[in-house]
């Protein structure tokens, strides 16, 4: 049987995260009254004009520059003319054939081995309002009226187009996470996907491996986590094997996945598909950067995730994976760099961060900007870990317990009385308790029976509720048996 | 003493300004004018005597404090109404904007206001500025003031008619193709169509946007050129305007045209479209330059023959996207009682259109359909690059071009409504500055056999508004005060 090839590209929307809109002065602001942040403009009313919101070109050009791309010394924007309900002026200004960012790349790495992703472009668009269909289903089909908030249109979007280039959807997974981490470091946009403000389309097709020209492609639109991009790849690889593999034909469409059932199915066929009458937008001028305007701004770029990941990996000596989780988003980038601040090793600060660190915020449902519990004091836990003045094991629970009700982890273990017994005296009297109580395994151990040494440590951690450290106690131990 | 109504604009602002007559008492009279002939001419879709009377009484305020006025301070003017007015019915003319009320003001609106000019209505005006007879209009057609029986041109037909009817010294129009000089000629009337960005498009409901451009209408040069100033500048609003001094044109109308170089373009001039009574009154306008020293000579510009295609291919192509958001959704007309949102968009339009407005989005959808881009709209482009060119290399060797406004005098009313193509033709003049985004003027020089007014067109590079204002005001003074339409009422004294 014919073994197939995946190829993906992906249309990834970020929202810019501008005080204004992209065309008038409107706030941005999330979750406010349906149509209270609107005006003549983004209403699109008759005579209205659209100006250009300065900052989110910057923020579009800093994505660009980000991702390699070279900057068009001229870019216009164009009309894409379509009717719908929730667009004001039943067409979208966005950019067409001259785009302002082209010819990028992102590297993204995959169980340690590292693909290339081409950028074609990045640019520039406006969003769309929101369509609420009121009826007893909330489908447009059995709906009674329809309303529409345009609290959304005309807010900033930048949409990155990848090259073909992606094999797997774990590649496409990897390739969302790593693009919302640079977007997120340089700032430009809160990439929250469960509100709208990171949305991807995948176009997905297969062809015969060891081939080079491209099957026919299907669009799946509008996955609105890592996870439903995930998901509908999977889905759609199969389906399109399984087509292929019993001779039929892969019908060029555009799909939508359903999270629920997690199928893609037709949304429409490519007959189907509009006729935009791109044309250039009349009443914008053309932007043409001038090299000053770029070099501030690639002189103003942070430290990105892949960089500061190499040199996690390379100062720190952390592991890819390690390095990799530290330096997800500027946050945790900055509580992990905290911990390093406060003395405690790279390696303890990672794996306390993946470990109940990250724990906690899921628990909690938190990113990692409201973690509870602050770098300074989980490194105060860690450092009493190392002082021996309490188990590595109390210490994790501790954390916990503190996370939970908004403590200082050292306070915590002051009030339930859990700091280490390393006290020789104090740790001798019990391991005598505990030989006195066990004569007969005493005895064996005696006769040379030595896994009982295990036993009889397990006995005395009990005894000590595990707070004992663990050296003294097996110090102890064998003192007492051997004397 | 003449009525207030019969005055320039420049009279009554020095009159105003003296005391000699209250900025209220000049609405009145144009009030009072308007109630005697407007049922004759129907230069109007709305008249707004209560926004006139509070501007002037507010100008009034201003001249009893002592404070300084604009120089057009309560002087009545008819805005087309494509321009929006808060709070004000603005209709571009359609039913599908039948009870719309804008809520802002257009840049030139407010500026108007600051000025102290009272709007006394608006002006009709072909639908969505689509014609050049104001018959497109979906509240009736305005009348010729010389000629009742005649269309006033347009597409700012309201505007030219109010100007030369006596109802408003003052207008103002818009210009995408001709839609201001053209009726102003047939008017008989001055229209300015200045450079595209001088004057800001913001609150203009739009056309063909990267044609649009406002501009005034007057019975004088100077009048047109005080009204020029009053709406110039820059507009952060407004993307596509100009950032640059305004120049003042009033002082630009003391200078002579001597050595001055005249192109003439004897294509249109001769051309078997242009009228014989057109023809003749333009060759008196050409001597009349050379007795005043200008230096005169022919001028060819060979991609003008393809110009009216080039823009009837443009201009369409963006109204059809301009007009997309008329739909029923947000403001303006709805259709009642369909079935569903397409139903609702589908059975809006087409109630709420004309058929000059429909014809003209179909045409503009198909020009910039998949497939047809490049053969129409695209090629139309280039055709206006050459347009450019020929301007380009034609004022190499000449200041300003000179040439009929339009080839005809006004015609019948119902005499082209069912011939668009012919229509089309009355803006053949007119259309390549609109291309080129340059400036021109019409001025009246003269009438034809049967007393209709003939307009002379003077166009300019982009920015040469002085100059164009310096040409036209020579030769206004060597012409002589101009004749005005029989309904003026007076006597031959």
């Amino acid at each position: 049987m014919t073994e197939y090839e995946t190829v993906i590209g992906l249309e990834v929307h970020v929202e810019l995260s501008t005080a204004s809109k992209m065309f008038c002065a409107c706030p941005t602001a999330f979750g406010a009254p349906p149509n209270t942040q609107t005006c003549p403009v983004c209403l699109g009313q008759p005579g209205t004009l659209p100006v250009t919101n300065r900052r989110a070109i910057e923020s579009l050009m800093m994505i660009g520059l980000a991702l390699d791309c070279e900057i068009a010394p001229h870019s216009v924007f164009h009309r894409k003319n379509y009717f719908y309900p929730d667009m004001p002026k039943n067409y979208q200004i966005s950019q067409y054939d001259l785009p302002l960012c082209v010819q990028g790349h992102l590297d993204v790495q995959v169980n340690g081995s590292m693909t290339r992703v081409g950028i074609t472009r990045a640019h520039m668009e406006e969003d769309t309002g929101k369509s609420l269909h009121v009826g007893v289903t909330g489908r447009i089909a059995q709906a009674t009226h329809s309303l529409v908030d345009y609290n959304r249109a005309g807010i900033p979007l930048v949409e990155v187009v990848s090259e073909p280039d992606i094999r797997s959807a774990e590649e496409a997974q990897a390739y969302l996470r790593e693009l919302r981490g640079i977007v997120k470091t340089l700032g430009v946009s809160d990439v929250r996907m469960e509100e709208g403000s990171m949305r991807c389309d995948a176009n997905v097709s297969l062809r015969p491996v060891g081939t080079h020209d491209f099957g026919v492609k299907v669009e799946i639109k509008n996955l609105n986590s890592i996870r439903s991009l995930e998901r509908a790849l999977r889905f759609e690889i199969e389906r399109q094997t399984t087509l292929l593999h019993a001779g039929e034909a892969v019908v060029q469409e555009t799909r939508h996945f359903d999270e629920g059932t997690g199928k893609t199915s037709t949304l429409r066929s490519k007959e189907e598909a509009f006729d935009y009458r791109y044309f250039p937008e009349p009443d914008l001028v053309p932007i043409e950067p001038d090299a000053a305007w770029i070099d501030r701004l690639r002189g103003a770029l942070p430290e990105l995730p892949r960089a500061r990941r190499d040199r996690y990996i390379s100062e720190h000596g952390l592991e890819p994976a390690m390095a990799a989780f530290v330096s997800a988003s500027p946050a945790s980038s900055a509580y992990f760099e905290d911990l390093l601040g406060a003395g405690v090793s790279a390696r303890d600060a990672a794996v306390w961060m993946s470990g109940e660190l990250a724990r906690a915020l899921n628990e909690h449902g938190h990113d990692i900007e409201d973690a509870v519990v602050s770098a300074a004091h989980l490194a105060g836990l860690i450092q009493a870990v190392q002082a021996g003045k309490v188990t590595l094991n109390t210490a994790k629970k501790v954390f916990l317990d503190a996370y939970e009700h908004a403590k200082e982890p050292i306070d915590v273990i002051a009030e339930r009385g859990l700091g280490q017994v390393s006290d020789d005296a104090a740790i001798a009297a019990i391991v005598d308790q505990v030989l006195a109580e066990n004569p007969k395994e005493v005895e064996r151990y005696r006769t040379g029976e030595e896994k009982v040494f295990g036993f009889l440590i397990g006995q005395v951690m009990r005894a000590t509720k595990g707070q004992a450290a663990p050296p003294v106690v097996q110090r102890v131990l064998k003192e007492r048996l051997t004397a | 003493m003449a009525q207030p109504w019969e005055q320039t604009a420049a009279e009554l602002a020095a009159a105003i300004s003296r005391k000699e007559l209250s900025a209220r008492d000049a609405v009145e009279a144009h009030l009072a004018r308007i109630d005697a002939v407007e049922p004759d001419v129907h230069a109007f879709v709305s008249l707004t005597p209560d926004l006139a009377r509070a501007t002037a009484d507010a100008v009034d305020q201003k001249v009893a404090a002592g404070e300084p006025l604009g120089p057009l301070a309560g002087v009545p003017l008819a805005l087309k109404d494509i321009l929006c007015v808060d709070g004000v019915r603005t209709t571009a003319g359609s039913r599908i904007l039948e009870d719309y009320h804008p809520p802002y003001d257009a840049t030139v609106v407010q500026k108007l206001r600051a000025a102290g000019i009272p709007i006394v209505g608006k002006a009709n005006m072909d639908e969505f500025a689509m014609g050049s007879s104001t018959e497109n209009s979906a509240f009736g057609v305005t009348r010729n003031p010389w000629d009742l029986a005649r269309v006033p041109g347009g597409s700012s037909g309201g505007s030219a008619a109010a100007v030369a009817a006596g109802m408003a010294p003052l207008a103002i129009g818009t210009d995408t193709g001709g839609s201001i000089r053209q009726p102003a000629a047939l008017c008989g009337v001055v229209g300015v169509k200045p450079t595209y960005g001088r004057v800001s498009r913001y609150g203009v409901i739009a056309f063909a946007s990267s044609l649009d451009q406002v501009g005034p209408f007057a019975r004088t040069v100077e009048d047109a050129a005080l009204l020029q100033q009053v709406i110039s500048g820059h507009d952060p609003m407004d993307s596509t305007s100009i950032d640059g001094a305004v120049p003042d044109y009033g002082s630009a109308l003391e200078g002579d045209v001597k050595g001055l170089r005249v192109g003439v373009v004897t294509d249109w001039i001769d051309g078997k479209g242009t009228e014989p009574g057109v023809r003749a009154r333009v060759r008196d306008a050409i001597d009349a330059f050379a007795d005043l020293g200008a230096d005169l000579g022919k001028v060819s510009l060979p991609s003008f023959e393809y110009a009216l295609s080039a823009y009837y291919l443009i201009a369409p192509a963006e109204c059809s996207s301009n007009l997309a958001r008329y739909d029923g959704v947000r403001y303006g007309m709805r259709a009642p009682d369909a079935a569903d949102v397409v139903e609702m968009n589908t059975r809006t339009r087409s109630a709420g259109f004309g058929d000059e407005v429909k014809r003209r989005i179909m045409l503009g959808t198909y020009a910039l359909s998949a497939g047809y881009y490049d053969a129409y709209y695209g090629k139309a482009q280039q055709v206006r690059t050459l347009v450019i060119r020929d301007f380009d290399e034609a004022y190499k060797r000449f200041d300003v071009l000179l040439s009929p406004t339009s080839p005809t005098t006004a015609f019948k009313i119902g005499e082209r409504t069912d011939d668009p193509l012919a229509m089309y033709l009355s803006d053949v003049c007119t259309i390549p500055t609109n291309l080129a985004g340059a400036a021109a003027i019409s001025i009246p020089c003269g009438l034809d056999d049967a007393g209709l007014p003939v307009g002379l067109q003077l166009m300019g590079p982009p920015l040469s508004e002085p100059l164009l204002f310096r040409l036209a005001a020579a030769y206004e003074r060597a012409r002589g005060p101009f004749e005005v339409p029989s309904m003026w009422g007076r006597s031959d004294d």
